[in-house]
């Protein structure tokens, strides 16, 4: 059994919300998904609306606080990514695009990233593929192909109720999937030896200028 | 240790009455603060450089060579000095000139600028910064160790028999600093030539900042400059006082509302919280400085930042007084019992004049002696 973590960022800004409530919807069909292969999910909740004040003075003065700094941490430490915002003005909303404004960019390189939104109408539900499958293809994120849009009458009528239901699956374990080989599950590499946590394994998400220090000889050099 | 102040050199309105200085007044007034610097007992001022509005110090040599005749002690510095887009022969040239009328009073920083446009206005790629660091600096020191310099690079026109005029006063380069708040490369750096490292972490949380400095200090150790501890640390630092905590905050809280670099961010407090910036008493300020040494370790430069964000010149005037009678005093006094004997002080042009003499000496003793025998 291994456990993994998902950081599951929701941009909604009434409490409850709906951005809310498809969250843990996707976060729940995560922890199913990775239950068939007796693996464990454990999901760090980031609701933005609680940032709000420290993301705006991030951008303004250039360096987070303690809460946003441990969020950002959270973030871009976890396995993989669950990332929902509701539609404003014909995109995401201005608050979820700040939360990745203020990360490093090679942050989230090659991370899962199930993205997912919610708005008035399904007339929006192009908003995923327009704006949030760029912004995290800008970030070299790893996106799942199922992105989940529920208007507001999915959350109602039975037939289209289940197929959000459907949806939220299907994207659940294409999350899991990409989150990469387990022992046991035969879906790995031939050979491949995954550690205890797949934590911090992914090529190319080096993030921090220090552990890549080039000795001053070798910059002089390059001239 | 040294103290002293660094100015940016805005001109930003005075968010209490409205008014704006012209830049003749903001020059001039540089001009008188750094006079009064000297007048309370500071060692050290240094002047940004910047190519824009609203910020009027484009040409430091020309303010700091007016400086060098209106002052007797101050050392003359820079925070910092565009080591990308300036031509590292004029940067030896204009630094040497100046040694020579300050009568040594002079050391530099060396920076790589945060304003984008000044790479492609001064004909640079941004996107080269570090490698224009790497090789104009390289070049500037030998155009002041070398007589004559036959140097070809990738971002200048090649050099074939130049010597930089005039010399090095006494034959003795200027100390050098370089300033950086996110690079490990320019600490490696600075650490490699054993030069000195300023961490202006005054917008900035405590611990990013350990960590640059712990780099520097294990790499200057490295390098065979010294132990880590004996490395060379400047830090920046932001204060504002009044006798009274109370009337301090209160005075400069619409200041710092309005402030070009944080306002309309966080809180007065929550920012004083998180970065050195102390508004209160003196008491406070002699506590959070003492407060950096535990933090980074015994260092050698301590540089504030006080007339910036719209302050009035009299206002600044009245915080130089604070601080060269309540604040530094006692800094000086601290800082001088806790740091152990081995950790030195900050090079100056008769530290530096005095150890040439003593490795000319012995180079002379050793070719003497290699004749005899």
């Amino acid at each position: 059994m291994t456990t993994f973590t998902v950081a599951m960022v929701s941009a909604g800004l009434s409490q409850p919300s709906s951005t809310r409530l498809l969250a843990d919807q996707l976060a729940d069909a995560v922890r199913r998904a990775a239950g068939i292969d007796g693996d464990r999910v454990e999901v760090v909740t980031l609701e933005l609306r609680e940032l709000a004040h420290d993301i705006t003075n991030n951008l303004l003065t250039g360096f987070p606080n303690v809460p946003l700094h441990s969020a950002i941490d959270a973030l871009t430490s976890a396995d993989a990514v669950i990332a929902v915002t509701p539609v404003f003005s014909a995109s995401y909303s201005g608050l979820f695009k700040s939360f990745f404004d203020v990360i490093e960019p090679a942050a989230l390189t090659g991370t899962p990233v199930l993205m997912a939104a919610t708005g008035g109408s399904a007339r929006h539900s192009l908003v995923l593929d327009y704006a949030l499958r760029p912004l995290f293809s800008h970030l070299k994120a790893t996106i799942v192909p199922t992105g989940v849009f529920a208007a507001t009458a999915d959350f109602g009528s039975d037939g289209a109720g289940r197929s959000l239901a459907d949806r939220v699956n299907r994207a659940g374990r294409e999350l899991v999937a990409l989150i990469g080989p387990t022992p046991g599950r035969g879906t790995g590499f031939d050979g491949a030896e995954p550690g205890p946590s797949r934590t911090g394994n992914r090529p190319g998400r080096e993030s921090d200028p220090f552990d890549a220090l080039v000795p001053f000889t070798e910059l002089l050099a390059r001239r | 240790m040294q103290f002293g102040i660094f100015t940016v050199g805005d001109v930003t309105t005075d968010p209490t009455t409205g008014r704006t200085p012209t830049e003749a007044q903001r020059i001039k007034a540089m001009v008188t603060i750094a006079q009064k610097a000297e007048e309370v007992g500071l060692d050290v001022f240094a002047s940004g450089e910047h190519h824009n509005p609203p910020f009027v110090p484009s040409s430091p040599t020309t303010m700091l060579g007016y400086l060098a005749a209106k002052t007797d002690k101050l050392i003359l510095s820079t925070s910092t000095t565009l080591i990308t887009t300036n031509d590292p022969v004029k940067i030896a040239e204009d630094f040497a000139m100046l040694q020579h009328l300050a009568d040594g009073r002079v050391d530099l920083m060396m920076g790589r600028g945060n304003t984008g446009p000044v790479y492609p206005w001064f004909g640079k790629d941004i996107a080269k910064g570090i490698e224009l660091a790497v090789e104009n600096y390289d070049l500037l020191r030998r155009l002041w160790r070398e007589d004559v310099v036959d140097w070809q690079g990738m971002f200048r026109t090649p050099l074939h028999g130049f010597t930089s005029t005039p010399r090095p006063l006494d034959g003795v380069p200027p100390f050098v600093w370089h300033g950086s708040i996110r690079s490990p490369e320019i600490a490696e750096q600075a650490a490699y030539y054993g030069d000195g490292f300023f961490a202006n972490h005054i917008f900035w949380p405590k611990a990013h900042f350990q960590r640059l400095i712990e780099l520097y200090r294990t790499r200057f150790e490295h390098y065979g400059h010294g132990t880590a501890d004996q490395a060379i640390v400047g830090l920046g630092g932001q204060v504002f006082m009044r006798k009274n905590s109370q009337d301090a905050v209160k005075e400069f809280r619409p200041y710092f509302d309005h402030a070009p670099v944080y306002g309309y961010g966080p809180s007065l407090e929550d920012f004083t919280e998180m970065t050195p910036l102390t508004v209160g008493s003196p008491a406070e300020v002699i506590e959070k400085t003492l407060k950096f040494r535990e933090y980074f370790g015994d260092y050698q430069r301590q540089l504030f930042l006080m007339d910036h964000a719209g302050l009035p010149l009299k206002t600044v005037l009245e915080q130089l007084d604070l601080l060269g009678e309540e604040v530094v005093p006692v800094l000086r006094k601290e800082f001088n019992a806790l740091r152990p004997a081995r950790v030195p002080n900050a090079p100056t042009h008769r530290s530096l004049q005095a150890a040439k003499l003593a490795a000319d000496q012995a180079a002379a003793d050793l070719s003497s002696a290699g004749i005899q025998s």
